[in-house]
């Protein structure tokens, strides 16, 4: 139980966002464009890091299905910034070792001609630490 | 007044449409710019952990540049101009990332967010003025039904990027006008394409780019522009069956001034 509320403070810490402003009213998740894709969505997220259940978020996919469009952030009527909360999980988990959602070994496969350098640059960012 | 212009990573490679119609429709409206001397990519997407320093340095430098010259920072690419924006915004308004980064720099004076961050489509709207523009109109674009894909980045979060209404936004169906051609809005302009998710799961953003062209097509757009390189490759290459043509804003506005 302490570890698991030290690691929701840690997430709290590095979002900068305050998960129990929310008042549960799922409009984040109604606005995702992710929704289908994810086994949590937006607002649970937000309701497991109230309960410190931050490993299970760390273990699900859902955390690398987040696009950072903002569409969460925009509307949320308690300026709760899911987004911000979905990418210090994301952090908090690809920081352990080994745990990184994408490696340059990885990159020849995936680039087609058009690929802009922008899309590799952004991924990287999301998906390595 | 002379503009330094921030062209980034991609227009120098996939996207050089966006940037050579830029500098010769600037040319035709007697703007001046010059590209900033030594500029770093700017990441592509704006570090969200509020302790990350590092991932902000290269934009910071850039933004310390512009400063410097004593000149606007002139954007293009919808995600330079977002993070260059949100970076410039923790420079004013964060006392932490301010202290470390300016201790990292250790430029001849702290930066502390004093270069102002202008999009090509607010110095089209605020300097050059949609009036004037559509008197400088040689082609005019009669009859084009353009829808505009506004995408995410230009316009959320609205509190920082302050670019246009978030939900229903304007500025580019007043360009679409301004060039004499017909602005359709359709519902999914501001929903996401992918974004970099196509790196890791093209069907996603499949899905994504599959419902914003029907719900173009649907509202009857011939063809849709965009500022962003990458909204440009996932509307291109990662739709499903159905197609539509897509510009950047750039190449339309060449064409109408009769620069293309």
């Amino acid at each position: 139980m302490k570890k698991d509320m030290e690691l929701a403070n840690e997430v709290i810490r590095i979002s900068g966002a305050n998960p129990i402003r929310c008042m549960k009213c799922g409009k984040c998740s109604a606005s995702c464009p992710s929704f289908n894709e994810m086994e949590y969505a937006p607002h649970k997220f937000v309701d497991m890091v109230v309960h410190g259940r931050i490993e299970e978020l760390m273990e699900s996919k859902s955390i690398f299905h987040c696009l950072s469009c903002f569409a969460c952030v925009e509307r949320c009527p308690r300026g709760v910034e899911p987004a911000k909360i979905v990418e210090a999980i994301r952090v908090v988990k690809q920081r352990q070792i080994g745990e990184n959602y994408l490696d340059a070994n990885d990159i020849p496969a995936i680039v087609d001609e058009q690929i802009p350098q922008q899309a590799l640059v952004s991924a990287f960012r999301k998906f390595k630490k | 007044m002379i503009y330094s212009y921030y062209p980034g990573c991609t227009l120098k490679t996939k996207a050089k449409e966006l940037d050579i119609y830029a500098r010769k429709s600037l040319e035709a409206l007697g703007i001046e710019i010059e590209e900033l001397d030594n500029w770093q990519c700017c990441g592509g997407v704006y570090p969200l952990a509020k302790d990350e320093i590092a991932t902000k340095l290269s934009s910071i430098r850039t933004l310390n540049q512009a400063k410097e010259l004593g000149r606007p920072l002139l954007t293009l690419c919808s995600a330079c101009h977002h993070v260059l924006t949100r970076v410039n915004n923790d420079m004013k308004t964060n006392g932490d990332i301010n202290m470390r980064a300016n201790n990292y720099c250790a430029f001849d004076e702290p930066y502390n967010g004093e270069t102002q961050v202008i999009h090509f489509l607010t110095l089209l709207k605020e300097v050059v003025g949609f009036d004037n523009l559509a008197k400088k109109v040689v082609n005019p674009l009669k009859g084009r039904k353009i829808g505009a894909y506004y995408g995410c980045l230009l316009l959320r979060p609205s509190n920082e990027l302050a670019f246009d209404d978030p939900e229903n936004p304007s500025i580019l169906e007043d360009f679409i006008k301004a060039l004499g051609a017909t602005p359709v809005v359709y519902p999914f302009r501001n929903e996401c394409c992918g974004g970099y998710i196509s790196v890791t799961n093209k069907s996603q953003a499949t899905k994504n780019v599959d419902k914003i062209v029907a719900s173009a097509k649907y509202k009857g757009c011939e063809q849709l522009i965009t500022a962003c390189p990458l909204c440009m490759y996932n509307l291109n290459e990662n739709a499903g069956a159905d197609k539509i043509e897509v510009k950047y804003f750039t190449e339309l506005l060449a064409e109408a001034l009769g620069v293309k």
